[in-house]
């Protein structure tokens, strides 16, 4: 009996296990159903993976950056990161400039016949290799009101020269600026332009005769700009008269006054234009200039009185395929009178006899520049000047022959040039010109052959029309 | 004398009527941003476009009329990126306009608000007429035209708040017909992608970006440097070994280098108007893109 009890619990026993045992085989079926599963997703998955790597793989680099996600954030300072203590540094340029002479005449002799000596770095300059000046430029906002601006000039005589230094106003209203300190004047069109953008190694006769090359002293400029579509500029300067025609007189207060006037605008697309005036009431004071007696010594004469200048200048630039670097045709032309009143002495280390003077003395020139390729630019220029005949009282009254004074003898100098450059960037010009020369107004033309290289580092300059 | 008196007051009171039309008046330094002013400002700017799509606006002279133009302008419209460096500080300084100097108001660049790519790595002018900024050419693609939008209705608001609302509706207007035109040109220009082509200037480096263009070469051997003899002769050599279908050439360029490599290398000059008015379809920002790409899928099938 024992044994059939025993039987029944085993069979009690097992019919509790049993379902226990079928579940375990159910769930064996769902784990391989869950794996095959698992490895059929994987499997488009890999393989999805790979296309798209084959894809890119085949894809062309533009297209790998269109996919690439966009950026986020959208302002992005210009500035990046300065160095301490940098971040205000001016912008600052240097020009290198040189060149090589050949002249068929002595080039201590060049002088500027019936007009009394500039006193300027006129004239072909000397023969052979020549360094040039080197300007270096630095400018800067100083504040919001003022910007500041300064060209320093190294000779070649290794000496410093300031040619520019000068404030400017930032702030002025209703199209007014002002400037001080020393500055070119604005009048003209070729006195405010730097050496390095003229298109002729040399400045015009005229600007070499009554100017010295450039008119500037130490002083100030207000300019206003009127509100019209039709460019229309005025100006008006005063200093302290330390520059040729004019001399500082040892006075309190301003000596001369300079008055300009601009006006320029457009002719169709092509076309663009600046003409000007300018008027300079200026006086001298011994204002000295070397001469030479009968015998051919050195003597010292001075011219005292006012000088009064004219000048009307024009410029036209033609642009006909509107990119100026292609082709451009840029015509200008600028005269000049100018009446000088007052004394004149004689000898004034020696006989300093003196008696009036009176002279109208006058000027121009024409130059074109064409730019005919890419790089390649060809200029001509034509210059005049007419001396007049001065009223010198010495002579006048007897006291002096008028050969007393070679230097003031009637004349009329011109000089023909012509003018090829070579422009491989906006930062290099390597040019040679050719001058059939009569400034001195006697003897032979001198045929003068020059060559000249520029250069332009560091900031980006902007130039002026 | 009283028919004299009449007319002056006549002209005075005509005077004093001017301003009651205080349109905004606005410089833009190319066509394209003139383009963009006039899709936002409508008719309360009064436009003057500094530059045309035939000029290559990093050579352009201070012009007297330009800067008698920045003299009485409420807004300075430039790219930036040193883009106009040789002439636009001239005219602000020359125009005595304290109010379009470079930080005020006044003055925006639509480089300000764009990723530029191609910055360069080493700033050296050995390496051409490089920008250290960035790429300045961005028009042509027309997600930085619609940041421009955005951000030059916010600046023309803030100029003129009593119009901030008008400037703000015609930017969403703008913003509306922009977004779907993108899309059209999305769609059409999906075949152009990896197209390989060779271009004259990085001012097309947007455009290749954009459609995904694969830039092959440049006829510029450095940025801003015109070819010579010998680098075209190379250049035919590399070509000819992985040929272009195009080579891209825009409106303002002179197109004698490319059309002496295109017969060498077989491959057709396609000249992209580049800008608003480069060619009589592109009238505006919208035919500047449609034109590009018609003229684009013409020979790029």
């Amino acid at each position: 009996m024992t044994s059939s009890k025993a039987l029944a619990a085993l069979l009690a026993l097992s019919g509790a296990m049993l379902p226990t045992l079928s579940q375990a085989a159910d769930d064996v079926a769902s784990l391989r159903a869950e794996l095959q599963a698992l490895k059929n997703d994987y499997k488009t998955r890999v393989d999805a993976l790979e296309t798209r790597i084959a894809t890119l793989e085949s894809a062309p680099v533009g297209a790998l950056a269109e996919t690439a996600p966009e950026p986020q954030a959208m302002p992005v300072p210009a500035q990046g990161g300065a160095a301490p203590g940098t971040a205000f540094n001016p912008a600052i340029s240097l020009i290198l400039a040189g060149g090589y002479t050949d002249t068929s005449q002595d080039p201590q002799s060049w002088r500027i016949g019936g007009f009394m000596p500039s006193g300027g770095e006129v004239g072909p300059g000397e023969r052979s290799f020549n360094l040039g000046e080197s300007e270096i430029t630095l400018a800067a906002n100083v504040d919001p009101y003022f910007s500041a601006q300064m060209t320093a000039a190294l000779t070649p005589e290794d000496e410093v020269e300031v040619e520019e230094a000068f404030f400017r106003t930032l702030a002025l209203p209703e199209g007014f600026t002002a400037k001080g300190g020393r500055f070119f004047s604005g009048f003209g069109y070729l006195n405010e332009v730097h050496a390095h953008a003229w298109d002729f190694i040399d400045q015009p006769l005229a600007y070499q005769a009554f100017f010295g090359n450039q008119f500037k002293q130490d002083g100030l400029q207000v300019k206003w700009l009127a509100p019209t579509d039709l460019f229309l500029e005025f100006g008006a300067e005063a200093g302290n008269g330390d520059a040729f025609p004019a001399t500082r007189r040892n006075r309190n207060g301003l000596n001369g006054a300079t008055l300009f006037a601009h006006v320029g605008g457009d002719v169709g697309d092509a076309t663009s234009w600046r003409a000007g005036a300018a008027f300079l009431d200026q006086r001298a004071a011994d204002r000295a200039f070397e001469n030479v007696d009968e015998f051919g010594l050195p003597l010292t004469d001075a011219f005292t009185g006012k000088s009064r200048t004219w000048v009307v200048d024009a410029v036209m630039k033609w642009t006909p395929v509107g990119d100026p670097n292609r082709r451009q045709l840029k015509v200008q032309g600028e005269y000049m009178r100018r009446r000088e009143t007052g004394e004149l002495a004689f000898d004034t280390e020696g006989s300093d006899l003196s008696d009036g003077y009176r002279s109208t003395q006058s000027g121009w020139y024409l130059q074109g520049v064409y730019q005919f390729l890419p790089r390649w630019r060809a200029g001509l220029r034509y210059d005049s000047l007419d001396s007049g005949t001065p009223r010198i009282g010495l002579v006048d009254s007897g006291v002096l022959p008028l050969s007393a004074f070679p230097a003031l003898l009637p004349a009329d100098p011109d000089r023909i040039s012509i003018m090829l450059d070579w422009n491989p960037s906006e930062f290099t010009r390597l040019r040679a010109q050719y001058d059939w020369d009569d400034a001195r107004n006697e003897g032979d033309r001198d045929r003068a052959f020059r060559l000249q290289y520029i250069y332009g580092i560091g900031a980006h300059g902007a130039h002026k029309f | 004398m009283l028919r004299f008196i009449r007319s002056a007051l006549a002209l005075l009171i005509l005077a004093a009527a001017l301003p009651a039309n205080a349109a905004i008046k606005v410089l833009a330094t190319t066509a394209d941003w003139g383009a963009l002013t006039k899709e936002i400002g409508g008719d309360q700017v009064n436009l003057y476009v500094a530059t045309s799509a035939l000029q290559d606006v990093h050579r352009v002279d201070a012009k007297p009329s330009l800067v008698a133009r920045a003299r009485s302008a409420d807004l300075v419209f430039a790219t930036g990126a040193e883009l106009e460096i040789g002439w636009l500080p001239v005219l602000i300084q020359e125009s005595g306009n304290s109010r379009i100097r470079p930080g005020s108001p006044g003055y925006f660049e639509a480089a300000s608000v764009l990723q530029l790519v191609e910055k360069p790595e080493h700033f050296d002018r050995a390496l051409g007429d490089i920008h250290p900024q960035g790429n300045p050419h961005v028009q042509l693609d027309p997600h930085n035209i619609a940041r421009v939008a955005k951000a030059l209705s916010e600046r023309l608001a803030q100029l003129d708040g009593a119009h901030a609302e008008y400037y703000q509706q015609r930017e969403k207007d703008f913003e509306t017909r922009w977004n779907s035109a993108i899309q059209r040109w999305d769609s059409k220009a999906a075949s152009l992608k990896g197209a390989p082509i060779v271009v004259m200037h990085s001012d097309q480096s947007y455009l290749c970006r954009w459609l995904g263009l694969q830039q092959l070469a440049a006829i510029e051997p450095k940025p801003g440097m015109p070819p010579t003899a010998g680098y075209l002769g190379q250049l035919v050599t590399k070509l000819k070994a992985s040929p272009p279908k195009a080579i891209l050439v825009n409106a303002y360029n002179d197109p004698k280098a490319a059309q002496w490599l295109s017969q060498r290398v077989n491959a057709p000059v396609i000249v992209l108007p580049f800008s608003v008015g480069g060619s009589t379809e592109a009238k505006d920002l919208f035919g500047l893109f449609d034109d590009t790409l018609d003229k684009l899928l013409a020979v790029l099938k």
